[in-house]
């Protein structure tokens, strides 16, 4: 294992070695530590390795991952795994606002809870949250699915598109053009895989949650609908 | 009947014909007015400047004999790979989406054909564009489109976009019909939906979150390319000191001037201060941080001819970028074309509708048919043409004020028309040592 101390070695040292990494290195095994939250951890990793972060983390921790696989033993700051491609961020603690932000592949798991925004403008992320979300979590969310255990805060799903949304507990309320709909057998299927790569098939089951999704209403402009906004 | 003469019909100049025409339309569609461009009202602006030219205190330099250089570093404040201009006039961004891929291509090639650098939009990254353009700058926006970290990588430097001059506080809107496959894949969205791009980041509010964010991009980027950020002219001091503060190599200003793909007609013509006078209070920002040249300001909005190039500069800007003045030089709103105009229930240098998608000379459209019109070569030559031209305008001004570099004009260079446009660009009314409001400060 690579064990890299990010008080004496500093930010850029890190982020230089990680993006060294290419194609099928056997340096597959890292371990960065002393993170005290300090941002950008890890960012823009593109190689199939191993990172674990001993500590909690700061801004953007993860952010625009590729391939690697990046467990922080300790909580994370605003915007982890932003804009994340492919990989995965697994976080023990909770995580702070716009988890998962924009995310194009990839899947987050977050076992505590998650601040406001989790998944906002999400684009084909997979988020797994064991524990509650935010107000306005999936704001403007493209695609991908949200798979909350806890509850939701205010205006799940505001504006959304095509994301698919399954929260077990309640949701406080529902955002614009976001509505409840069927659990089909295809979702059951789905949540079940998610469960099981996001650390939680113990924890909760898919007959247990309610998916939302959008009503469409709101992709066409149309007047009558401005009281919507 | 009386023999007396009749009052003669009068219009209201407050509800004139074309204010009453508007009226109607929104009664009839219960719709806002949707167009592209920027504003289309009269605004004080580089025409109400005039240079003083060299007298008996200064002497010129000889045209075609004494050199005078019009070369640009971008991005010297941190990026290990500042860029390095020809010329200081730059394409602004313009996306994927409101414009065809052979229109991006050819800005590409009139770009790099003339020495400078050209820009992305909302709407991610395109091969026709990377392929065709030696510098590109890739804009990194509240929509994220296509956001990725190999183009991240692959670009020339990035801009991140808080706000641009047609609509500061506003987001973007590419309206259904311009969602052709292509451009719904690339930005992960059904075909044909209204496509709205956010007013602000998804993962980040403030100056101090820019600062982190920034800080980010840097690291991903292995700390090479330099880092812009875009504001529209609203507050430019205070824009100008915060992006500076927030780490910026190089501050894009972009007036009210300033074109969009599509947006409401009320808010191009009712948000946002003219280029004009924007420009001042970002040199005063940059000069009172000690930062002016070190982090370079680029100026937008309404730049036309090397006139404009040349004011702006003796502002105090190192580049200036075009956007309108480009698509025209590509053959937007060619009279040639006037018949299809008409069609459309418009005229040639009045079309707007860019969302509509239906551009007769296939450049702000995603129909193949149209825009199988657009000669991309032949685009590429035409915007080549003008940028050289442009250069050369700005070149004859600034050797007939004595420089021997676009970058040594001075506001001392100019003088005001107007009283306006001497408040606002901080140069003397012509034949006067008068100011409005100097001692007033901004």
């Amino acid at each position: 294992m690579q064990s890299f101390d990010l008080g004496k070695e500093g930010l850029r040292a890190l982020n230089s070695a990680l993006h060294g990494l290419k194609g099928q290195t056997n340096m597959t095994d890292w371990e960065v530590v002393n993170p005290k939250g300090a941002h950008a951890i890890a960012a823009g990793v593109d190689a199939p390795v191993d990172i674990t972060v001993r500590g909690s983390t700061g801004y953007y921790c993860a952010g625009m991952n590729k391939q690697a696989t990046i467990r922080i033993k300790g909580s994370a700051g605003p915007g982890v795994a932003e804009n994340m491609m492919s990989g995965t961020v697994i976080i023990d603690g909770n995580a702070s606002q716009y988890a998962g932000a924009t995310g194009r592949g990839g899947l987050l798991v977050i076992k505590g809870n998650a601040s406001s925004r989790c998944g906002v403008s999400m684009k084909g992320i997979d988020i797994v949250v064991h524990g509650n979300i935010g107000h306005m979590s999936a704001f403007m969310a493209q695609s991908g699915n949200l798979v909350v255990l806890g509850d939701a805060g205010d205006a799940l799903g505001d504006s959304l598109y095509e994301a698919r949304l399954f929260v077990r507990g309640s949701v406080k309320s529902l955002g614009a053009d976001c509505i409840e709909k069927e659990m089909r057998p295809e979702h059951y299927a789905l949540l079940e895989d998610l469960l099981k790569r996001g650390e939680a098939d113990g924890k909760a089951k898919p007959e247990e949650f309610k998916r939302y999704g959008s009503a469409r209403k709101l992709y066409n402009f149309n007047i009558d609908n401005a009281a919507a906004y | 009947m009386s023999d007396f003469p009749h009052t003669p019909p009068r219009y209201s100049a407050t509800f004139t014909p074309a204010v009453n025409a508007e009226i109607r339309r929104a009664a009839a569609s219960g719709i806002y007015d949707i167009r592209g461009g920027g504003t289309k009202r009269h605004l004080p602006h580089f025409d109400d400047l005039l240079f003083l030219g060299a007298s008996i205190s200064r002497y010129p330099l000889e045209g075609y004999r004494e050199k005078c250089a019009t070369d640009v570093w971008l991005g010297t404040r941190f990026a290990k790979k500042p860029i390095h201009l020809d010329i200081p006039v730059t394409i602004a961004g313009m996306s994927f989406g409101a414009l065809s891929g052979p229109a991006k291509e050819a800005l590409g090639r009139g770009a790099s054909a003339a020495g400078t650098s050209t820009t992305t939009g909302d709407g991610g990254m395109t091969e026709e564009e990377r392929g065709h353009s030696k510098t590109l700058v890739y804009q990194y926006l509240p929509s994220r489109y296509g956001m990725n970290p190999d183009d991240l990588r692959r670009c020339d430097a990035i801009e991140v976009v808080v706000g641009q001059g047609a609509k500061p506080g506003g987001g973007g809107m590419l309206l259904g019909q311009k969602i052709s496959d292509r451009v719904a894949m690339m930005r992960n969205l059904p075909k044909g939906i209204d496509q709205r791009s956010a007013c602000r980041h998804p993962d980040w509010t403030g100056p101090d979150d820019l600062e982190i964010k920034i800080h980010e991009l840097r690291e991903i980027t292995d700390w090479e390319k330099p880092i812009y950020v875009k504001v529209g002219g609203a507050r430019p001091y205070y824009d100008t000191a915060l992006a500076v503060k927030a780490g910026a190599d190089v501050v894009v200003l972009d007036g009210m001037q300033g074109g969009t793909a599509a947006t409401q007609d009320v808010f191009i013509e009712h948000v946002g201060m003219p280029i004009l006078a924007c420009i001042p209070q970002a040199v005063k920002a940059l000069q009172d941080l000690g930062m002016h040249r070190k982090v370079q300001l680029i100026v937008s909005g309404g730049i036309r001819s090397g006139a404009d190039v040349a004011k702006a500069m003796a502002l105090g800007a190192d580049a200036v970028a075009i956007g309108t003045a480009a698509l025209i030089a590509l053959g937007d709103n060619d009279p040639k074309l006037e018949a299809e105009y008409q069609k459309l229930q418009t005229t040639a240098d009045a079309y707007d509708d860019w969302h509509e998608g239906k551009d007769p000379a296939g450049i702000t459209t995603q129909d193949p048919e149209l825009f199988k019109r657009f000669d991309p070569v032949l685009g590429g030559r035409r915007l080549k043409n003008y940028l050289k031209v442009m250069t050369l305008e700005a070149q004859t001004i600034a050797r007939a004020c004595g420089k021997n570099h676009l970058h040594n004009l001075e506001p001392e260079d100019l003088c005001s028309l107007t009283i306006e446009a001497a408040a606002m660009a901080g140069v003397p009314l012509a034949g006067t040592s008068w100011i409005p409001g100097r001692n007033g400060g901004f």
